[in-house]
């Protein structure tokens, strides 16, 4: 599902998917990448004999997005947290830039971190604007300066400057993470800790908030420790998926999309689930698949079609594509019923994703993908047959290629 | 009536003394409550130690409490600091109780994520889970208050001035117009301070005032922020 949002003029946050989910997977592992954080053969035991992560080594690379993954109690967020010695470690060392976390004072380290949860995160007791400016608060900004700033702040995240002045309860979920990630950035600390911080908003607004993250790192380049337990989330957002097992074990660490292809074993294959064969297709792009033109409809063409009803339909087909003046789609009028506009189903982008592509392509009645430019105007379809062929191309490089 | 006018000004500083007996107890009990219902809430020892000193002194008689202090504390019977010294204990005892809920009232998820931000000990416990404990809090001082308020009374007993000195002296002169003046009194205090403290709980609570705000918030958002959903 496409989802746009024009007030904080997006390029097109649907358009820009396939760049960063399929273009970034390959790179980040490559070897322009330096390390930002470390753990060094970590262990927490909460308790004598459980330890909640055991023995963990890994790197984090500088200016991407890793994404923490894996199911309920398999200690993500004490991973997490032992970056910023919200938890400390019981053995082993964590060093982020260099620098052994458990010699900085605690307090300052984690002001040189933006850390988002889940919900509940804002102060409810201050202003969007004062939550946004805690943490310059806190390293003695001046008021006025620290507002100002923060105004800036949710200018970037998507949020007016009216917002400001409300309480955080006067905001919706999805608003209220929107302030969470501005409060984060706030300080314009060089990594970001996040929590779950999508996880309860509704799906559709999720998306938006994947996507705008994505836009944000485009332009900052922040080292993201990105926790979530949601497989999709992780492929989405993540530059390199680190799956956690239960027992704080790290069974797979690698990209999103030799993750999806390539699990390690069966506890991770178990994990990315039976959908990874499709999620998988977000890494192939569609650029293959023919698009052929279809027939439109302005509403003042659909007046005159009803008019004169009996018109045979042209193409075998006969299904019509009813658009607005700019060539937008608006909905499809099927050859049996000529008058009733059906919904229709996901729109595919150019230049995106086979996954994109299937989709459009099951999701629309007419069994036609309808295919749109940047601007979101029809240039054409996309045919089953064909993406399924571009698929089973794919597939076949990819065997090949290995 | 005629004796109301007669002794107004008589009436009117006896209700001043009450107010200040009860009202300077009830701030320094607030100073020494909140600093102890911290300590206990960091040690689980100290918390039970806390408490059940707290009730048993609640049920020491008042009488008795007033008796005794001058002895304790070197002063005269008749001081009003004597009064003032019980009330603090009072107080504290009901206080510490109620200042615990209020502290534990204040949601971990906030408390966390303030501590997440970089907020040393001290200032998140200033600046975070004091302001948000400050609707329960404000629930238990409103119950010390008329307490506070009733307790004043018992120490015209000893002739310490207030407006139980109205019953005190009405019953001697068996002079029942004075005594429930007395009564009318006190009550009109209790409810005095209670309209404060609740008019006090409302300004230190801005974030809470704006019910009707919050609908109107949430319909702006639909119009303005959630997501336009484009498909074909
Ligand atoms: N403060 C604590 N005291 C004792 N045990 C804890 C504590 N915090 C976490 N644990 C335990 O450590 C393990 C890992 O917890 P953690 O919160 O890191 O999991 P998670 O991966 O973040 O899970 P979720 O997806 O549910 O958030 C769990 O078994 C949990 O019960
Ligand atoms: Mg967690």
């Amino acid at each position: 599902m496409a989802v746009s949002d024009a007030r904080i003029s997006l390029p097109d946050s649907g358009t820009s998917t396939p760049q960063v989910d399929a273009a970034s997977a390959a790179p980040a592992a490559g070897s322009g990448t330096r390390p930002m954080i470390e753990f060094n053969s970590i262990t927490k035991r909460y308790l004598e004999n459980q330890p909640a992560v055991e023995n963990l080594s890994m790197t984090i690379d500088k200016g991407a997005i890793t994404v923490f993954v894996g199911p309920s109690g398999c200690g993500k967020t004490t991973s997490l947290r032992m970056i910023n010695r919200m938890v400390e470690p019981t053995s082993g060392t964590i060093t982020v830039d260099g620098k052994d976390v458990s010699t900085i004072p605690a307090a300052s380290l984690r002001r040189s971190m933006g850390y988002v949860m889940q919900s509940a995160g804002l102060l409810p007791h201050r202003t969007v604007t004062d939550n946004v400016a805690t943490v310059l608060r806190l390293n003695k900004v001046p008021r006025a300066q620290a507002r100002h700033r923060a105004e800036e702040l949710l200018d970037v995240v998507g949020l007016s400057a009216r917002m400001g002045k409300r309480y955080p309860s006067q905001l919706s979920g999805g608003q209220q993470q929107r302030v969470g990630v501005a409060r984060a950035l706030a300080a314009d600390p060089p990594v970001l800790l996040m929590d779950e911080p999508f996880s309860a908003v509704d799906p559709v607004v999720r998306a938006e908030l994947q996507q705008e993250l994505l836009r944000l790192q485009r332009d900052l380049a922040k080292t993201i420790v990105f926790v979530t337990h949601d497989i999709d989330e992780a492929t989405v957002l993540g530059d390199k998926v680190a799956v956690f097992a239960t027992g704080g074990r790290l069974a797979q660490y690698a990209a999103a999309e030799e993750i999806l292809r390539a699990p390690v074993d069966d506890f991770v294959a178990n994990f990315v689930g039976r959908d990874r064969g499709f999620r998988h297709l977000a890494f192939s792009t569609a650029d293959s698949v023919p698009i052929h033109p279809v027939r439109t409809a302005t509403e003042s063409e659909r007046g005159q079609r009803s008019a004169q009803q009996s018109r045979p339909p042209s193409d075998a087909a006969g299904w019509v594509l009813a658009v607005d003046d700019a060539h937008r789609p608006l909905g499809w009028i099927s050859p049996a019923d000529g008058s009733a506009l059906l919904p229709g189903g996901s729109l595919f982008h150019e230049g995106q994703t086979l996954r994109r592509a299937l989709d459009a392509v099951l999701s629309s009645p007419a069994g036609l993908g309808v295919a749109v430019d940047d601007a979101g105007s029809v240039t054409g379809v996309v045919k089953a047959p064909e993406v399924l062929a571009a698929i089973e191309n794919a597939r076949r490089q990819r065997e090949g290629g290995l | 009536m005629a004796w109301l006018v007669a002794n107004f000004s008589e009436v009117l500083s006896l209700a001043g003394l009450h107010l200040y007996q009860s009202v300077v107890p009830l701030l320094i009990s607030v100073l020494i409550a909140v600093p102890l219902a911290q300590l206990a809430r960091m040690n689980k020892t100290l918390r039970g130690l806390l408490l059940s000193a707290g009730s048993i002194l609640y049920t020491v008689p008042s009488l008795a409490l007033f008796v005794i202090l001058p002895v304790i504390l070197g002063t005269r019977i008749l001081d009003m600091a004597n009064v003032m010294v019980a009330l603090v204990i009072y107080a504290v005892a009901l206080l510490l109780r109620s200042t615990l809920d209020a502290l534990e009232s204040v949601d971990d998820g906030i408390r966390q994520a303030a501590v997440a931000m970089g907020y040393k000990p001290f200032m998140r416990f200033l600046t975070v889970d004091l302001p948000l404990s400050v609707p329960v809090l404000f629930a238990g001082l409103r119950v010390v208050s008329v307490s506070n308020i009733s307790l004043v009374s018992v120490g015209a007993l000893l002739g310490i001035g207030s407006l139980g000195s109205l019953f005190t002296d009405g019953l001697k002169r068996d002079f029942v117009t004075e005594i429930v003046i007395g009564i009318i009194g006190t009550l009109l205090l209790a409810l005095l301070m209670d309209a404060f403290l609740v008019l006090a709980q409302r300004l230190l609570t801005p974030w809470l005032r704006n019910d009707g705000g919050l609908t109107k918030a949430t319909a702006e958002s639909n119009s303005d922020d959630e997501p336009a959903v484009v498909s074909a």
